[in-house]
């Protein structure tokens, strides 16, 4: 790997906050004035893309698909110091689901001039799904591995990691090409330097549409998509009990009340 | 979504629209690129204006049964594959299908005895020594397999780490939808298709979404949010073995080695939940969580915030970027109650808060809450717990 590795961070942007307000009477959500942000999870995915640069050598690239204005996400990532960014923005591609969006993300990154690695946040803070990443790599006929907590080695086209599941660590190989998703234990990201942000102003964006892709229209955007959402509501709230004030006795007491009722103790 | 002609311009649809994806232009309906087809403004409109595009022909008569995954590691079938059983059983029964389960995995016979006796229909086995160790190459192969075989017209699996990366995959190469962790499943009884409601944005909206023109219908479910399906008194059930070449699926990644989480109670199997959070003040507040946690026998949870502030492990972390649990009693000590960790335990039997802030948002969710120091409050309590079970 005397060239160093094509590695390509697909990410997104998303609300700041998660607090969306809710219309009440008309059911819809409120988007207007809420400030825009990189999904934090992918900010793990451009620090261990940085790391694996300073260390292997390569090019890292940033990928997202969105309105024009989702290329603020790409220059935040170049201050970080990705070196590219380039940006799938079109109105066909505009409604897609999990599988639309992972199959022009996965089109787009085969036009990007190869790739070795893609890194993906684990999920997004917004759609909250985590699927993204695992159906590109199906898109792609490349092996996945998601929840990565450590790369240990990369070499010889090889890479040896850790993965965090439920019950335990695993240490896996796997070969390259290869995509991971990555969560807040993987590292520290950092923060974007005075240059950074000067490169980024400067920096060009590139773009694809689907007039470059040339997909068939039902495999795109809204109409690609295999799911519908029908309904959005508030989620219900359980009912609250009793709320009591007294003396530290007196509460260990009514603590221990509680718990003999409910037969634990 | 189209609007034909016969538009006049009410604005019944920018009311129904719950996307705010239609605009009034020159007083005729314009959708715009927020609309999501969910086909609420064909039912409002009262002129019949809208339609929506027709879908492309795929014969979904062809599918039927409701079939679940069912995870195990080490040959034991992992407690989500019971409780996504009991909830095909229910769904299975609305729509007047079989329940099918599939099953791979390495001497997984019994496992897949065990669910024929909790009442699926079917099981099919994929059994194979390569086959031991989760990959998601092979699974994926061997699952969309199955489903191109037996055509399920709905296939459920566990949002746990695995289905998560697992599922994905596999509606990937299915061509299907995939909802992602759902909390409540059913039946529109006039589509017949499955409701799939889940969490977004943090937990702050619910969202109910179908997948109307492809199949199987794919969702991964949450842990802990149904009860498990139990023995049957004549389970009717068999165990389909199905033939397996290993070697004409894809196997990429190896597994090197695997070393187990190291707590002894795990927080998604408790029935008892001491929890603690940034109210403690100091990450020595674990010390008094572990302690009263030890007295009780119940596993130590944590709020996010201390996870990132780097008090305790991040498998102790109950949230919604945590894990969801469902225990008889949660116990919240100086944790405020932040939507996003409700997301996590809310459902839980009983909820009993301690916090000092009488406005804790906790204290809306809690069958009892202590407003009070947790420092004076818990080691008094340990005492009393002592003392009653030296009694008892």
């Amino acid at each position: 790997m005397s060239e160093g590795l094509n590695i390509v961070v697909p990410i997104k942007q998303v609300p700041e906050t998660t607090e969306v307000q809710f219309d009440e009477e008309t059911g819809r959500l409120i988007r207007e004035g809420v400030a825009a942000i990189i999904n934090p999870f992918d900010e793990y995915a451009i620090e261990e893309a940085l790391r694996i640069k300073e260390k292997h050598g390569g090019v890292v690239k940033v990928i997202t698909m969105g309105p024009p204005w989702a290329a603020d996400a790409l220059r935040d990532a170049i201050s970080m110091g990705a070196d590219e960014g380039w940006l799938a923005t079109d109105r066909a591609f505009a409604g897609a689901d999990t599988w639309a969006t992972s199959l022009t993300l996965a089109r787009c990154i085969e036009r990007m001039g190869g790739y070795d690695l893609v890194i993906c946040g684990l999920k997004t803070t917004d759609g909250d799904t985590g699927q993204t990443g695992p159906e590109m790599a199906e898109h792609m006929d490349i092996p996945h591995v998601c929840y990565v907590s450590e790369i240990t080695e990369i070499g010889d086209g090889r890479v040896v990691l850790k993965r965090n599941m439920d019950e335990g660590v695993e240490t896996l190989e796997a070969p390259l090409p290869l995509l991971i998703t990555v969560g807040k234990d993987i590292n520290q990201p950092r923060l974007a330097t005075l240059r950074g942000r000067l490169k980024a102003k400067k920096a060009e964006i590139k773009e694809i549409t689907n007039n470059d892709l040339k997909m068939d229209p039902n495999e795109i955007g809204l109409e690609g998509s295999f799911t519908r959402v029908v309904k959005l509501f508030e989620p219900e709230v359980p009912e609250a009990g009793e709320v009591v004030e007294g003396t530290p006795d007196e509460l260990a007491e009514a603590i221990l009340a509680k718990l003999q009722e409910c037969k634990v103790i | 979504m189209k609007v034909t002609d016969a538009c006049t311009g009410c604005g019944v649809c920018v009311d129904a629209c719950p996307f705010g994806a239609i605009d009034m232009v020159n007083d005729k309906a314009v959708i715009n690129e927020a609309c999501r087809a969910c086909g609420q403004c064909v039912d409002a409109c009262p002129v019949g204006a809208i339609v929506m595009s027709e879908a492309e022909a795929v014969d979904l008569s062809d599918y039927r049964g409701v079939m679940i995954y069912a995870e195990q590691r080490g040959g034991r079938v992992h407690p989500v594959s019971y409780e996504l059983l009991g909830k095909a059983q229910e769904l299975a029964a609305q729509l007047s299908e079989p329940v099918y389960v599939v099953i791979v995995g390495s001497g997984v016979g019994a496992g897949a005895e065990e669910l024929v006796r909790r009442g699926a229909d079917k099981v099919f086995l994929y059994d194979d020594p390569a086959l031991a160790d989760f990959r998601d190459d092979p699974y994926t192969d061997l699952l969309a397999r199955c489903c191109k075989e037996e055509k399920p017209s709905i296939f459920l699996i566990g949002a746990t780490s695995l289905g998560r990366s697992l599922g994905p995959r596999v509606s990937a190469k299915l061509q299907t939808g995939l909802t992602a962790d759902c909390t409540y499943l059913d039946i529109d009884p006039e589509t017949r298709l499955l409701r799939q409601t889940r969490p977004a944005y943090g937990g702050n909206i619910m969202a109910t979404i179908v997948t109307p023109n492809s199949r199987p219908q794919m969702a991964t479910v949450r842990y802990k949010m149904f009860p498990e399906a139990v023995k049957v008194d004549h389970p009717k059930g068999s165990v389909v073995e199905k033939t397996v070449d290993v070697s004409k699926v894809r196997d990429r990644v190896k597994v090197l080695g695997f070393e187990e989480a190291k707590e002894q109670v795990s927080i998604s199997e408790a029935d008892l939940i001491v929890s603690g959070g940034l109210g403690m003040g100091d990450p020595k507040g674990f010390e008094l969580i572990g302690e009263l946690a030890e007295t009780l026998g119940a596993a130590v949870g944590a709020s996010r915030p201390t996870v990132d502030e780097g008090w305790i492990d991040y498998r102790h972390q109950v949230g919604l970027s945590g894990r969801t649990v469902r225990p008889q009693v949660y116990m919240a000590c100086g944790i405020s109650g932040a939507v996003q960790h409700q997301a996590g335990m809310k459902t839980s039997d009983v909820i009993i808060a301690v916090n000092k802030d009488p406005e804790a948002p906790i204290f809306k969710i809690s069958s009892l809450g202590v407003v009070g120091d947790l420092y004076e409050v818990i080691p008094r309590l340990i005492e009393k717990i002592k003392e009653h079970s030296g009694r008892a």
